[in-house]
């Protein structure tokens, strides 16, 4: 029963993913990735993490989608103004891309796949010992990634300012 | 209640994460649009999320979950800067198509 609704979610992800990818419009396509990163938090919460896929929900599709929306609505992007690669270079990299895919399946299905050794401990991914971990063990990298979001909020509203028109 | 990883092989989550990989691969090789190729970029950071999740669990190690938070820390910042300047190109040359973006070639 698990394991079907794994390989369900694990298809419709591709699928969207794929969508996300070969569709015309840049606004489909947000919205597929949108329910691609659903799809994603559904497999989180059959890997019993139910911290990320909470977070996960949380940061992609209510912040970082949202400002992927304004953006395309701002700059008025639409299928008509979608430019479009000659065939050759899209063969190209489709090509070039399969024979990845191809490359990484047929290594990484060779690996044996064991069963975990000890006894599945279920309580890992829950937000009370993701907690204790984080502020504990790594309390510098939590401390360190607070100072690169200060630093990326002041980058994004130097950028995005419009400049002053000074003639000098 | 029982891991999801005493029934699923951790080879199929493998190759999955390998798929979605190769997919976001195919999207930026494939498209112009800059802000597709920045979607493209999101699903294989995912796919590596993803990845990373399933072995935390494999291996019963909080480890790994964490390094998905922050992965996901670092990706919403590089977001927002990624559209600012994509938002500022827009504003200089009227187009994201990153064929016209080759100023700096010499």
């Amino acid at each position: 029963m698990i394991a079907s609704l794994f390989y369900f979610l694990a298809f419709v992800s591709i699928f969207l993913a794929a969508m996300v990818v070969f569709a015309k419009n840049p606004i489909h396509s947000v919205l597929y990735l949108i329910l691609t990163f659903f799809s994603i938090a559904g497999h989180y919460l059959l890997l019993n993490a139910q911290f990320l896929a909470l977070v996960h929900i949380v940061v992609y599709a209510g912040a970082i989608m949202v400002l992927f929306l304004f953006v395309i609505m701002l700059l008025n992007l639409n299928a008509a103004t979608e430019p479009v690669k000659s065939n050759m270079m899209r063969f190209a990299g489709a090509i070039a891309g399969g024979c990845l895919m191809l490359v990484l399946i047929a290594v990484l299905s060779k690996t044996n796949s064991m069963q975990p050794a000890h006894e599945a401990n279920t309580q890992i991914g829950l937000i009370k010992n993701l907690g204790k971990v984080l502020y504990s063990e790594y309390n510098l990298p939590f401390e360190i990634a607070s100072i690169l979001f200060l630093i990326a909020m002041i980058g994004a509203v130097i950028l995005a300012k419009k400049e002053p028109k000074t003639s000098i | 209640m029982n891991s999801i990883l005493q029934t699923v092989p951790i080879t199929h989550y493998i190759l999955l994460s390998a798929i979605l990989f190769s997919i976001g691969v195919i999207g930026v090789l494939t498209r112009r649009n800059a802000i597709i190729i920045f979607m493209s970029v999101e699903i294989m950071l995912n796919s590596v999320n993803l990845l990373l999740a399933a072995f935390s669990v494999y291996h019963n190690d909080a480890a790994g979950q964490i390094f998905v938070f922050f992965i996901m820390a670092v990706a919403a910042a590089e977001v927002a800067v990624g559209l600012a300047i994509i938002v500022m190109i827009y504003r200089n040359i009227h187009t994201i198509d990153i064929d016209e973006l080759n100023k700096l070639k010499g």
